[in-house]
């Protein structure tokens, strides 16, 4: 046990913790003084008496009601996104390349396991689980679904992109296009076949949708609900385990050490004796994995999935990866969370905010300006670099 | 049997004809230099042997295997180490990253340290920038982690590719006393320099290679004394 211990470098395994912590703990911050300062702007205004006449309750003390709630939400999805940016980012870092197959990838993930939990439903299994149950079987659909989006990925690198190494640099970017939308007709036509359903629902089971109530805090004549679903507690505990993970294996591993090596310098490493076509494999399949985690989390958090589940949040990891810059791993985090943590604010104050004029469904318009800004302003994004550097 | 044999090798890119039949042998225990002008086919020749580049037509045997159709990190254990020509040091891996990768192959963490410690031992610099990225060392303290990376890996046989690029005088003449240390100690060594003097001080033998083909090999000694070698490489009217 000791030897084992002793191999163990702590350093990097804290060090990505305090990341996360850093950046949820900021962009809560931030987010929050942003929305309060501008509720109080609004109070006076048209703004303020609508929601006064409509609900009668003050501007400012209903941004605050509703504040631990959107944080909760907000943190959920972010690490979705940042786990799913992960997979975009490190292949970007290996290869320079845009793999846009990757929200298949992830959509794949969710249908693997939302089906395996629906045919065990269907026994009748799922219903009669002890909570202990429950568990294992929702972390066998996470493994499933990693285990089928990590094969995907790895069997699209070496039958759609690996005869294009060499070719233009658009060429591969379009191949992947190309096996986006072939992935989502061949979803929706296995669909079609075997269930003849567009949507699929998350069956309902173990305490998932149960609420952790802690307690209120008293605010004047209202008072702040602190709770959080179990379900949310579920994927932001397996965002960070997958984030942490992945973080160790590319800092502090032989393999991470041959992955940053073949990013940085891809004829030498092979001159190291690194059999650089696995290493890229492996970095395929570690996305994969991670993009296929993330699928079943967003299906258990959102419930219903279809065979384009897998655009927008692909699309929003990905402007997340750019926001913190492509290629860099605590970029991915921090996209990640900032994005997440930014859409789901927008759609919880933008209808109050304008009246009623915007409603949430405009959320998606802020994350793809931020898209649009930073290519802009700072197209290497918040942290620069590339994955071969140490994250 | 010669440790390295290299039979009517061709090589090139695409449709131009780099080496045009070329063929070496290197012994156990030598330096084997290569020398020629910019452009003369030394690089292709190393890229050759290492994998990086497959000939279309010829053998390379070393130690009785052909490598001709082998790829790059399967030469690595067959013993053969390549230092490329630039360097290659990996910018944003720390000096002992750089060194770990030099011995990505070896499976015992005892004999990497031990190899590190006699890689510190030739080049001590390396040892005070140990936690430093590569990117951040000067030209000659990279050459030195080149070296002592391409150690790394316990090569039978070490190829340098143009060690002297680029670095001052007196780090050339280092760099070479270092590669000859090396040797004496054991380690066959095919060397590859445009700096012809150098090289052919220390090697035993040389091949003099013009327009992809050799064109004239002997012992280091009479081709200095060569006066078509002088007139062309060393600068000697």
């Amino acid at each position: 046990m000791r030897p084992l211990l002793a191999a163990i470098n702590f350093r990097e395994l804290l060090r990505p913790l305090g990341q996360l912590l850093l950046f949820s703990i900021g962009s809560t911050l931030v987010l929050s003084a942003i929305v309060l300062v501008l509720s109080l702007c609004l109070e006076q205004t048209a703004v303020g008496q609508h929601l006064h006449s409509r609900l009668s309750v003050s501007l400012y003390t209903y941004t605050l009601v509703n504040l631990p709630q959107v944080v909760i939400d907000g943190l959920t999805i972010g690490f979705v996104y940042a786990a799913i940016a992960l997979g975009y980012t490190m292949v970007y870092g290996v290869l320079e390349f845009i793999n846009f197959a990757h929200s298949e990838i992830f959509a794949v993930g969710a249908f693997v396991g939302v089906e395996i939990l629906i045919a065990l439903d269907k026994t009748g299994i799922l219903r009669s689980a002890s909570l202990g149950m429950a568990y294992a079987y929702l972390i066998l659909a996470i493994v499933m679904g990693m285990a089928a989006a990590g094969a995907l990925a790895v069997a699209v690198e070496r039958i759609a992109y690996r005869p294009l190494r060499g070719a233009p640099r658009l060429v591969p970017l379009i191949s992947a296009i190309g096996v986006s939308f072939l992935l989502q007709d061949v979803i929706r036509l296995t669909e079609g076949l075997t269930t003849g359903q567009f949507n699929r629902i998350m069956p309902t089971f173990g305490n998932f949708d149960r609420r952790l109530n802690m307690g209120r805090i008293a605010l004047g004549d209202t008072s702040i609900a602190l709770g959080i679903s179990v379900k949310s507690i579920i994927v932001i505990s397996a965002a960070v385990l997958m984030l942490v993970g992945l973080n160790y294996l590319v800092n502090a591993t032989r393999i991470g050490k041959a992955i940053r090596a073949v990013a940085q310098d891809r004829p030498t490493a092979s001159l190291m004796g690194i059999n650089v076509n696995r290493i890229i494999s492996l970095t395929f399949l570690v996305g994969g994995l991670l993009g296929g985690a993330a699928g079943v989390l967003y299906a258990l958090k959102f419930t219903r999935i279809d065979p384009f589940v897998g655009f927008f949040p692909g699309l929003k990891a990905f402007t997340a990866a750019v926001l913190g810059g492509i290629g860099n791993l605590t970029g991915a985090l921090l996209g990640g969370i900032v994005l997440g943590m930014l859409e789901t604010f927008a759609g919880a104050y933008l209808g109050v905010f304008t009246m009623g004029a915007a409603g949430s469904e405009y959320k998606d318009i802020f994350a793809f300006s931020i898209l649009i800004l930073v290519l802009i302003f700072r197209p290497q994004g918040l942290m620069g670099n590339n994955v071969g550097q140490k994250a | 049997m010669s440790l390295l044999t290299l039979t009517n090798i061709h090589s090139g890119y695409g449709h131009i004809q780099a080496l045009k039949g070329i063929s070496i042998t290197v012994e156990q225990g030598e330096i084997v230099t290569l020398i020629g002008s910019n452009g003369a086919g030394k690089s292709t020749t190393l890229r050759t042997i290492s994998g990086m580049m497959h000939p279309s037509a010829g053998q390379i045997l070393f130690d009785g295997q052909d490598l001709s159709r082998m790829e790059p990190h399967t030469i690595v254990l067959a013993g053969l180490g390549h230092v490329p020509e630039g360097r290659g040091i990996f910018p944003k891996l720390t000096v002992r990253e750089n060194l770990e990768m030099g011995a990505f192959t070896v499976r015992s963490p005892a004999l990497v340290q031990e190899r590190m410690a006699s890689g510190f031992e030739l080049f001590p610099r390396l040892k005070e920038r140990i936690d430093q990225y590569g990117g951040t060392l000067s030209g000659g303290e990279q050459q030195m982690l080149a070296i002592a990376r391409g150690l790394m890996m316990g090569p039978r046989l070490l190829m340098l590719d143009e060690p002297s690029m680029g670095l001052a005088p007196v780090l050339v003449e280092l760099i070479f006393d270092i590669v000859k240390a090396l040797n004496e100690k054991g380690t066959t060594i095919l060397l590859v320099e445009q700096n012809a003097l150098m090289a052919l001080s220390i090697a035993h033998r040389g091949y003099v290679l013009q327009n992809g083909e050799i064109v004239l090999s002997d012992t280091a000694d009479n081709l200095r004394r060569n006066e078509a070698v002088q007139k062309a490489y060393l600068g000697i009217n």
